[in-house]
């Protein structure tokens, strides 16, 4: 909320800027304020970090299901959850104290819902990479910080991307974290192509989860059983 | 007390220094998660010359002051937070029987060290902004004073929640909203908010001293919301009034707390 005054104070002295106005903006604050349960924007979500701690893991290595789509599945449904419960109080708290954008054309609604589906999968690809990253190094701390670093700066949850200067914009719209926040936010604004930012925002999530399944077979070979 | 407290810390700072490699790691993560608010500011001024009349050196000198009062409290006085798990679990008796105060015990509990990091950062935006600004003593004298009234007035914020804690029992991210909330309210110049919120925290809960109303007299200006010029030195004043019922509902939270048991 805090975060949508700074946002109307720099539209003010600069309206129109990166394409928005005032009302964008503070639509843009609070949607993405809305992403931040569903798709865990400052890390964590996932057990997994703690049962390679605990050496739980070894049980679920030896399920008959892939550790990672069992994973996913489990994201999914607590971003479903997370999405009623903390994702729509925030938007509908910022329509009533400052009036937010809402699209009205159905298209535009889909366009958005999509793109916020595969959003929560990016995100999950990402947190996955993360939790994997347990195994060799036997503590997520440092690393949950790093990555909670990189996600919340770079996926314009702090700053919309397209206020990044010059060069430095463009490479971090070229970012995977961009897919996460900044494109939704953009499809649900409709400024933003619909097919060309789903198709990054697929090819990302392609990416992570490809590098996940790539992950789960190393582990298998590398883990730890901890516990005595 | 004060040799207590620095005791304590120490033992903490030690043990957590038995990592040394986690130790420098956590401490330069802190640094740069610590930043990355400076690099917001620094993108918005990418992009505009003034934020609500302000300059860019001006938002670092208050986003400076305030952040290396809220870092330091946070470093010194934040761990009271844990005191709701303390409660939960019917730990709290033992700090009760030792022969140190609850709350000295409490903020030096689990001493975290590696905020440091935090602290560092914020003085050397601080250090900046007062450099490209170029404020000589004859303003620059009430700097430190804002940061110490800051640092009272976080304390006695940190003081309250944990106070609260003894009613509440188990909600730490009730009164975390209002910590870290106050945090991220005092990083911006206040004339970016709505009057009815800047009249709450400078006549409610005087979060408005921190920095807005001692960083308007540094800085030589006139308050776009129009309070008087004699306000600006009200700050410890403030800092005093919020830290007498801060220490009240403290000892009243103690005197009311009753352990667990099965």
């Amino acid at each position: 909320m805090l975060r949508a005054y700074v946002l109307i104070a720099l539209w003010q002295a600069r309206p129109g800027l990166a394409g928005y106005d005032v009302a964008d903006a503070v639509t843009f604050c609070f949607v993405t304020q809305a992403f931040i349960g569903p798709m865990q924007l400052f890390g964590g979500g996932l057990s997994l970090p703690e049962r390679i701690r605990s050496g739980d893991v070894a049980l679920d290595l030896v399920r008959p299901a892939s550790l990672q789509l069992w994973t996913l599945a489990e994201d999914i449904g607590r971003a479903a959850y997370l999405f009623a419960v903390r994702g729509l109080p925030p938007m509908l708290l910022g329509a009533a104290v400052f009036g937010i954008v809402v699209p009205a054309d159905p298209g535009r609604w889909a366009a958005f819902l999509a793109g916020f589906a595969i959003a929560v999968v990016v995100s999950f690809g990402w947190r996955y990479l993360i939790a994997l990253s347990v195994c060799w190094l036997l503590d997520d701390r440092g690393v949950a910080v790093l990555s909670m670093v990189l996600t919340t700066f770079f996926s314009g949850l702090l700053v919309p991307l397209n206020l990044f200067p010059g060069w430095f914009g463009d490479l971090v719209t070229a970012l995977p974290w961009a897919a996460m926040v900044q494109m939704p936010a953009d499809l649900y604004l409709g400024k933003a192509p619909v097919p060309q930012t789903l198709a990054v925002q697929v090819f990302w999530a392609a990416v992570l989860l490809g590098a996940g399944a790539l992950g789960t077979r190393a582990v298998r070979h590398k883990v730890v059983i901890q516990g005595g | 007390m004060v040799r207590t407290y620095f005791l304590l810390a120490w033992t903490w700072t030690r043990a957590a220094a038995a990592y040394p490699g986690s130790f420098v790691l956590m401490v330069a993560l802190g640094f740069v998660a610590a930043a990355l608010d400076v690099a917001v500011v620094l993108i918005i001024f990418a992009n505009t010359t003034a934020l609500a009349g302000f300059s860019r050196e001006e938002v670092l000198l208050l986003y400076g002051a305030a952040g290396l009062s809220f870092s330091l409290c946070d470093t010194f006085v934040s761990n009271l937070d844990r005191v709701s798990q303390h409660i939960k679990s019917g730990t709290f008796d033992t700090f009760l029987i030792r022969p140190v105060g609850a709350w000295i015990q409490l903020t030096t509990d689990r001493f975290n060290a590696t905020r440091v990091g935090r602290v560092l950062q914020a003085a050397i935006v601080l250090g900046y902004a007062i450099a490209a600004l170029g404020i000589g003593w004859e303003r620059g004298w009430m700097i430190p004073v804002m940061v110490a009234t800051g640092v009272v007035i976080f304390a006695a914020l940190w003081t309250l929640a944990a106070a609260l804690q003894f009613v509440l029992t188990d909600a730490p991210e009730v009164t975390n909203a209002f910590t870290y909330g106050s945090n991220q309210l005092t990083q911006y110049p206040l004339a970016v908010y709505a009057r009815d919120l800047v009249k709450g925290v400078t006549y409610v809960l005087p979060l408005a001293f921190v920095n807005w109303q001692p960083g308007l007299y540094v800085l030589g200006r006139d308050d776009p919301f129009g309070t008087p010029e004699a306000m600006r030195f009200l700050g410890p004043a403030a800092a005093l009034v919020l830290a007498l019922p801060a220490a009240l509902a403290w000892r009243q939270g103690i005197r009311h707390y009753r352990s667990t048991g099965s």
